[in-house]
């Protein structure tokens, strides 16, 4: 094993991912254990048979992916145009982007996609860095608006107007 | 003489005003959004999926086809004036287009790479229609037990070919497959992995489980780490190439897609070997091999006209067999799942008039990309000086609106928000995507093979394996799974003497 700080911590952590696995590779089992087979078994094979080699394929990778890390396995993280791999993760702006997502899911309903739709824009670029205070709401706002009128006038996807179509 | 015919009656439907403008449209959107930094075709696919919702099947798979060559070649420019690769296909074009343009002579680039799609993209479609009308008459023929030998290997080939490990490409799979296990039982209606819960009893829909881990998962793991200082393209002007430049492109071009299409067409990961074939063999048969690695227009030629035709080559399986070979492709397969159409070897009986639409389209769509795209490259190169910022915000606003255009539920949206954090997590550690989307778009379709087979059988293992298909099938599985063994014995032999 690598002794360096950055090894060791991330052993652990990646450690965690075969516990997931193996969570829900037990998940996947006891669901597949409380089907009611008996009464609508069609056929040699029910409904349970495909989840129960899925959930002991999944406990078998889990301990096989533990098994890898420990010898020094590493998963490589995914490279890209816009990735910077050498600096550390920046959580808080996911956990930021996960809040304004999670803001639209709850806002769409009553505010329609409009507002929402520009709500979410403006809050994932502020999150991302954009500091523009007139130039951001504006394309945010321009954004939604175009995006509702294309999907829902021209393309026949409805999206919900909410109180600010009712008014215009 | 046939299958010429009823391509002549495709291109009666794709040459109708309102078909040849949503192939217009798509090519436009695909190229736009295909040239957007970190937008693969992939991920630009799922994204524009819901703008095709409204629209009966065939507009929407002629526009989606626009959507699929606009997004490669978009893929492409990227690579080219950015040096930094969308997806591992256009990982070869940036090998030699961006010490082109750094040369100055980008234009010339971006003109055989135009020119090399649209090359690889003709001659690969020309045989998607000599040869895809002859697989599925073959594949008419080919049971229960077949089918599930062939989405086996897709399952196999997807895990092991691509990516470094493949216990990461496995566990990537068996996670997809839950996803897909999740809903009612397709034979007996029996509720799995849904938790009481009404919503999760239709199933999780494939289109959030693709955008979700392509467009929300990349959002999200390119924000954790996002680069400071952005990358500056190279600027550019209108692609033309000189009679010398076009001496040393004309057979690359078509040498390309002899190795694109038959590569496409197996499940080997697409674009990414046939990209690097070809340009092993140009460097080999250029006169001009010390350029190679300092801009080699024959390096940017041959394997652009190699990726296009493996995009012919894909769709060959994809329409015959139902089986997916790349991201794009299982995209797709979802996207005629959305309409109930199920492709596979009776789509040419039962949907011709939208299958060979399609494929005229095809051929429409290269004709439009050329001819849009030589005169607009400038403006293109333009959209890569888009701030970061509003880049990745409008990837996550666009991946909500595909999200909430399937069934107009904001519980769709979280579901979408889980998968996103769960592809997240996958870069995180190295699991690939790809697997998953394969296992949730196939995993179910497996499953009523494999049981039907079974029932066939009367529950006797032997079911699986009594055609002569299904066993030559699996002895191409074995070979998958002995590969690495094999080649470890080869090159200890070799060593050895």
């Amino acid at each position: 094993m690598t002794t360096n700080p950055k090894g060791r911590l991330r052993a652990p952590s990646e450690l965690g991912v075969g516990a997931l696995l193996f969570l829900l590779g037990v998940l996947v089992l006891t669901d597949a254990l409380t089907l009611d087979v008996e009464v609508t078994a069609r056929g040699p094979v029910g409904p349970a048979t495909v989840p129960l080699l899925v959930g002991c394929g999944l406990l078998v990778v889990a301990v096989l992916l533990a098994l890898d890390v420990l010898h020094g396995g590493r998963g490589e993280a995914e490279g890209g145009e816009d990735v910077d791999l050498d600096a550390p993760a920046d959580w808080r702006t996911v956990l930021l982007l996960v809040g304004v997502f999670l803001g639209f899911a709850v806002l769409i309903g009553p505010l329609g996609f409009p507002v929402s739709g520009a709500l979410l824009f403006w809050g994932a670029a502020y999150a991302l860095g954009s500091r523009h205070p007139a130039r951001d709401p504006l394309i945010a706002a321009v954004l939604s608006l175009l995006t509702y009128g294309v999907f829902d006038r021209l393309l026949g996807v409805p999206l919900p107007g909410g109180p600010l179509m009712g008014v215009l | 003489m046939e299958s010429l015919n009823s391509l002549m009656d495709g291109f009666g439907t794709a040459l109708t005003p309102v078909n040849l403008l949503w192939a217009a449209v798509g090519v436009l959107l695909g190229t736009a959004i295909g040239v957007l930094p970190g937008i693969g075709p992939a991920m630009a696919v799922a994204l524009l999926l819901p703008v095709t919702y409204g629209l009966e099947p065939t507009g929407a798979f002629i526009m989606f086809a626009g959507i699929y060559y606009g997004a490669m070649f978009g893929g492409s420019t990227t690579s080219i004036l950015l040096n930094t690769p969308g997806e591992s296909a256009a990982v070869v074009a940036a090998m030699e287009g961006h010490p082109m343009a750094k040369a100055g002579r980008g234009a010339q680039a971006l003109a055989a790479a135009a020119i090399g799609h649209f090359t690889g993209g003709m001659i690969g479609t020309m045989l998607l229609v000599v040869l895809a009308p002859t697989v599925a008459s073959l594949a008419v023929d080919i049971g229960a037990p077949d089918y599930f030998a062939l989405m086996v290997l897709a399952f196999i080939a997807v895990t092991s070919v691509l990516g470094s490990s493949r216990i990461r490409g496995v566990a990537s799979l068996l996670i997809g497959l839950t996803l897909g296990l999740v809903g009612l039982d397709q034979l007996t209606g029996q509720q799995r992995l849904t938790f009481g819960s009404l919503q999760l009893a239709d199933g999780i829909d494939v289109v959030i489980v693709a955008v979700g881990l392509f467009a929300i998962g990349e959002a999200l793991w390119v924000a954790a780490h996002l680069r400071r200082t952005a990358g500056r393209p190279v600027p550019v002007g209108r692609p033309w190439l000189g009679r010398e430049d076009l001496r040393r492109t004309w057979k690359p071009w078509l040498r390309g897609p002899f190795l694109g299409f038959p590569f496409g067409a197996i499940p080997a990961g697409g674009a990414e070997i046939p990209t690097f074939l070809s340009y092993v063999t140009e460097k080999r048969l250029s006169k001009h091999g010390d350029q190679f690695g300092k801009g080699a227009i024959e390096g940017v030629a041959g394997p652009e006209s190699a990726a296009s035709a493996s995009a012919a080559g894909t769709l060959v399986s994809m329409l015959t067999l139902g089986l997916p070979t790349t991201a794009v492709a299982a995209v797709m397969l979802a996207a005629f799942q959305q309409y109930g159409i199920q492709p596979g070897p009776l789509l040419f009986e039962r949907e011709p008039e939208l299958v060979w639409g399609l494929i005229a389209s095809l051929f429409v769509g290269m004709v439009l990309l050329l001819a849009l795209n030589l005169p607009l490259a400038p403006v293109w190169a333009k959209l890569l000086r888009i701030p970061r910022p509003y880049l990745y915000a409008g990837i996550l606003f666009f991946a909500a609106v595909g999200a909430y255009a399937v069934g107009g539920e904001a519980l769709d949206l979280v579901v979408l928000l889980v998968v996103g954090l769960l592809g997240l997590g996958m870069r995180r550690y190295g699991l690939p995507v790809l697997p998953a989307v394969i296992g949730v778009i196939l995993g179910p379709a497996a499953e009523q093979q494999l049981r039907r087979a079974l029932q066939i059988s009367d529950g006797s293992v032997t079911g699986l394996v009594n055609t002569p298909f299904s066993v030559t099938v699996y002895a191409v599985v074995l070979l998958l799974l002995l590969w690495p063994l094999l080649r470890k014995a080869v090159t200890r032999r070799r060593t050895a003497a």
